[in-house]
């Protein structure tokens, strides 16, 4: 199997929300201008019958590169990919994604935790995990893992957070590298691009 | 810990040993699947945990069957159904017989929707349905034609959003928690074991079903499989996958038509 393939210098953001976080992408997403060096990947818990409008509403209010994932879909910079509904998203070591329709992780699919834990051993050092408002346990043991990898972990400050209970629980699980607002989350992936 | 070698030394044990290869399984969700099993086991080494696999076959089948995923539904996806029966069904309809094959059909729930489809548009007493699976565990399932009764309520809504006119409940007889499939439905199917992975062709077919099976194999094994399909399809067959699965940028894309936009292709070369 493959194993120490490609190695980009790709800095890459993966971010998960479920409850109230969509407010959240739809606040930081038009702010940046450009994600042209790093890749950003959302998943979000989202109704199994929306297909594509997400990934529609998130192109026409960012402007941004916004793309569906279909099974092995390569990874390229300056997107944003988003986690089809009813499936896991997970990341192979040649860059490139699969599905998994395989039983729900914290009652959800995509699970926020299965897929930060394929991105973290996959992209190790190079990537961020950002953590959003939810009302479910689901990306705490994910965090722990990007954390071990040595990525980079982001807790949305729960009291900007429509349902505080999300953050809340990964804050109490582990130590975040920062809790930031919306707006500083902004500011730090656009730091990230430089 | 749980690493890469260990999955690797897996693969090439249980091959060397029982003759299964996972080599060209998807390696991201095949070490999950692989992780969790093997943690669940709660064993004191990854050597303790392969020694059981060499010695005990009931504890392999079960490793098999964990490690491959066999979730599925009745309707799934039921606006793929839909097409089915309005677009893909009719155009089979002129043919003295029908076969088809679901490949990967896992505890069989696609099978019996397709067995119900077809019945519904007076063509199940002219056509086979050919169910093959890795496992076969899941199998047996998909011979007794026995599912959850709670997992009615879910079934019966993907069936009428797929275009059903009927009473779902008139398909099953509920018994101690299980729903019954009509024996009317089962008659017309045959369940085998067959391995995508090392069996080749075995009949020639009029419409393949594989969805959601094929994305836990990586790129090389996808084209290998999409191979045999294109072998096994009789001329203007059809072949449908899973909804986020595709033909394009795959070696037997030329021979294909896309119908319209949904996970079909109709075999034209």
């Amino acid at each position: 199997m493959e194993e120490n393939q490609i190695r980009s210098l790709l800095n890459v953001v993966i971010i998960g929300g479920s409850a109230g976080s969509l407010e959240v992408l739809l606040q930081v997403l038009p702010k940046l201008e450009n994600i042209d060096s790093i890749v950003i990947i959302l998943i979000l818990h989202r109704r199994n019958s929306d297909d594509t409008v997400l990934e529609e509403l998130l192109r026409m209010k960012s402007g941004l590169k916004v793309r569906q994932i279909e099974d092995k879909t390569g990874i390229k910079a300056g997107r944003v990919y988003v986690a089809p509904a009813d499936y896991h998203l997970l990341i192979e070591h040649n860059q490139s994604f699969s599905l998994d329709v395989s039983e729900k992780v914290n009652y959800s699919r995509p699970s926020i935790d299965v897929s930060f834990e394929s991105a973290a051993d996959v992209f190790q050092t190079r990537l961020t995990a950002i953590l959003l408002s939810g009302a479910n346990n689901d990306g705490t043991k994910g965090l722990l893992a990007v954390k071990n990898k040595g990525g980079i972990v982001i807790i949305q400050s729960p009291e900007t957070a429509d349902v505080p209970f999300m953050p809340e629980h990964a804050i109490k699980n582990l130590e975040a590298d920062y809790v930031l607002t919306p707006t500083a989350i902004v500011e730090f992936i656009a730091r990230l691009v430089k | 810990m749980f690493n890469d070698q260990h999955l690797q030394l897996f693969i090439d044990e249980i091959f060397d040993y029982y003759g299964y290869d996972f080599a060209g399984y998807s390696h991201a969700s095949f070490k999950r699947r692989l992780e969790r099993v093997y943690q669940m086991g709660d064993f004191v080494s990854f050597q303790e945990f392969l020694y059981k696999i060499k010695s005990d076959t009931d504890y392999l089948t079960y490793v098999i069957e964990e490690i491959t995923v066999n979730v599925t539904e009745m309707f799934r996806d039921p606006a793929f159904y839909k097409v089915l029966r309005e677009e893909i069904l009719p155009s089979l309809s002129s043919k003295p017989f029908i076969r088809i094959w679901h490949a990967g059909c896992s505890t069989g729930q696609e099978v019996y929707s397709m067995a119900i489809l077809l019945q519904e548009e007076g063509l199940l007493s002219k056509s086979i349905i050919y169910a093959t699976d890795l496992n076969q565990t899941v199998l047996e399932n998909g011979k007794k034609g026995l599912f959850p009764l709670k997992l009615m309520k879910e079934y019966s809504e993907n069936y009428r959003i797929a275009g059903g006119k009927k009473d779902f409940s008139e398909y099953y007889i509920a018994n101690y928690g299980y729903a019954k499939f009509d024996e009317g439905l089962s008659k017309k199917m045959v369940f085998s074991q067959h391995n995508l992975v090392s069996d080749s062709s075995f009949n020639e077919f009029d419409l393949i079903l594989c969805r959601n099976v094929m994305i836990y194999f990586d790129k090389d094994l996808q084209d290998r499989v999409l191979h045999l399909f294109d072998s096994s399809l009789a001329p203007l067959g059809y072949l449908a996958l899973g909804t986020k699965e595709t033909l394009s940028f795959t070696s037997v894309y030329k021979n294909y038509e896309q119908v319209r936009k949904e996970k079909v292709w109709k075999k034209i070369k």
